[in-house]
């Protein structure tokens, strides 16, 4: 090979990886053009005050309705159950994991949450319904057998992981001359931790809070199989509701004709879910970065 | 109580209650497995594995699902690994921090945050109706080589920066051009990294299902897929089919059916561990 055509080579090849770089951002692009095309669509038929703000949520009857607000409703109920589980739960195993495990116990440990990390969530879903509802019924007998609480607590399993290795990593990230300083001024393990470790790594730990938040918000097979299929716009955990992601696979399950108006609500509230999950991820980031900041 | 001694037992009232909290996550795990091994051990066998899904349950199987999962795999992995270790090579050994380079990362970053469903309402909207793809082979694999995209390029660029400086300096001072450098030095030996962090992408688009529901899967095929054009099923589908519905002996199939998943993923995983295990020793 010549020089020029050696160089030529070298010239292609770095376009064409360039341009596999560049497929990443047409992802991105894809999927803020096809909901947003969609969701313009949906929007010239449906005004976006009756969407927002609607209570009752009836898109395939007779006399349908489009308010998404039973279905954000559901959505935050069981997300919040899932982060009343994760929240202390993750917090807790990270402050042992990082200020009193001993290396040997940190690598039994942390295996085993990746474990609970990378189980599908359709088993989870699975869990909830025959496993957790029924042992839940046993105490809660006006528990129906779909509900918000049970997927709730298991999802609240399966975002645990993941609030304690981002804390967990932050609580490491503290400097080591805080922690002396504490003990120095005879502060205990516990007392160290909680009032300075834990203030100290502040903002790294409440961007995993939120971060748990999004990835709750999108979770859908569990929702889908154990919290029912009634868009409901309730407070209380015990009956049957109905969360954005749910529904989208409701409407994908059933034999709804592309162009509709039925098929287009699930863009319409795919982007109501896009949206909510990126304003998350991005205030998450952000508080990382701060954090990063702050010992840099 | 003295104040110290009022210390110390908070000190190991923390201790305890996080112990508590640990070990409550390993039962819940536990449990898990014990709940689905219990509910569908009995539904295991040679005929479950080979069969079609059926009205009866006593009958039905996870053939085409198996097969299904399989192919979309397969797709998963030819769209996702060139795609992926290209733009991961360009981000570490070309990019060096220019605008563009730092645009992508960002995207990157945030796609690994999009849920899953929605990359399912990507794969719809385009593959399926605008490429006229249908709810085919093709269109679900190329949705999950969507989804795997940023844990392939983050798991890559990972392996890519173990390889140390002095490697690629050495190719060069022998007259070697950067891509030759990449191709016969950094590659080979990022090698291993790169193919455990593949697989820990693989076993995680092996367990999708809404995107692929999203898409239009057939929750019930009795037939294999015989080209990517093919409709198709995949594993957790199936088994998302036989949980919602009412009787119970459909929940022992989909226990069944989870416990071959579990399996399938453990093996892999198993796989990705003894690499992960292998590169620290020759690098030891």
């Amino acid at each position: 090979m010549t020089r020029t055509t050696r160089r030529y080579v070298e010239w292609t090849i770095e376009r064409a990886l360039f341009a596999c770089a560049v497929g990443s951002v047409l992802v991105t692009a894809g999927i803020i053009g096809v909901l947003l095309f969609e969701t313009v669509a949906f929007l010239r038929e449906v005004p976006i005050g009756s969407f927002l703000f609607g209570t009752v949520w009836t898109p395939l009857f007779s006399d349908a309705q489009f308010g998404v607000l039973p279905l954000v409703g559901g959505t935050i109920l069981v997300s919040a159950i899932a982060m009343a589980v994760a929240v202390p739960a993750g917090l807790l195993s990270a402050i042992y994991l990082s200020e009193y495990a001993n290396p040997r116990v940190r690598r039994v440990v942390k295996p085993v949450l990746e474990v609970l990390a990378g189980v599908p969530t359709v088993v989870y879903g699975y869990f909830a319904l025959l496993f957790v509802t029924p042992l839940l019924q046993t105490f809660l007998p006006s528990l129906s057998s779909f509900n918000a609480l049970s997927p709730g607590l298991v999802m609240g399993i399966m975002i645990l992981p993941l609030v304690s290795s981002l804390s967990e990593d932050a609580l490491h990230a503290v400097p080591n001359g805080l922690r002396e300083g504490a003990y120095a001024l005879g502060a205990t393990r516990m007392q160290a931790a909680l009032r300075v470790v834990v203030p100290a790594a502040l903002s790294g730990i409440s961007a995993s809070f939120i971060l748990a938040m999004s990835r709750a918000i999108g979770e859908t097979m569990i929702v889908a199989i154990a919290a029912g299929q009634q868009p409901r716009l309730t407070a209380n955990p015990l009956v049957p509701v109905e969360t954005m992601t749910a529904y989208i696979v409701q409407i994908s399950m059933g034999d709804t004709p592309a162009g509709s108006i039925g098929y287009r609500t699930i863009f319409a509230v795919g982007m109501l879910l896009f949206v909510m999950t990126f304003v998350l991820n991005l205030a998450s980031d952000w508080l990382r970065r701060r954090f990063r900041e702050v010992y840099a | 109580m003295t104040a110290g001694a009022r210390r110390l037992a908070g000190d190991r009232l923390l201790q305890t209650l996080s112990i508590l909290v640990l070990a409550l996550s390993l039962v819940a795990l536990m449990t898990l497995l014990y709940d689905v091994w219990s509910d569908g051990w009995q539904r295991l066998d040679w005929r479950f594995l080979t069969s079609n899904p059926s009205r009866r349950a006593a009958a039905a199987g996870i053939y085409p699902a198996l097969v299904g999962s399989f192919y979309v795999l397969l797709v998963t992995a030819a769209l996702s690994l060139p795609l992926g270790i290209g733009a991961a090579v360009y981000l570490e050994e070309y990019g060096g921090g220019g605008r563009w380079a730092r645009l992508i990362e960002i995207n990157i970053a945030n796609l690994a945050g999009v849920p899953s469903i929605i990359y399912g309402l990507l794969g719809l909207s385009v593959f399926v109706r605008v490429f006229g793809w249908g709810p085919s082979v093709l269109a679900g694999g190329a949705t999950l080589a969507l989804l795997a995209l940023p844990v392939v390029i983050l798991s890559t660029r990972e392996a890519l920066r173990t390889v140390p400086m002095s490697a690629r300096e050495g190719s060069y001072a022998l007259g070697a051009t950067q891509w030759q450098t990449i191709w016969h030095q950094v590659l080979p030996s990022a090698f291993p990294g790169i193919l455990t962090g593949l697989i820990l992408a693989m076993s995680r688009a092996i367990g999708e299902t809404a995107p692929l529901i999203t898409i239009g899967a057939l929750a019930y095929i009795d037939f294999t897929p015989t080209s990517v054009m093919s409709p198709f099923t995949v594993l957790p589908i199936q088994v998302y089919n036989w949980v919602s519905r009412p009787q119970a002996a459909f929940a022992e199939n989909a226990a069944a059916g989870i416990i071959v998943l579990l399996v399938l993923l453990l093996t892999l995983n198993s796989v990705a561990v003894v690499l992960r295990d292998r590169i620290q020793k020759a690098r030891a």
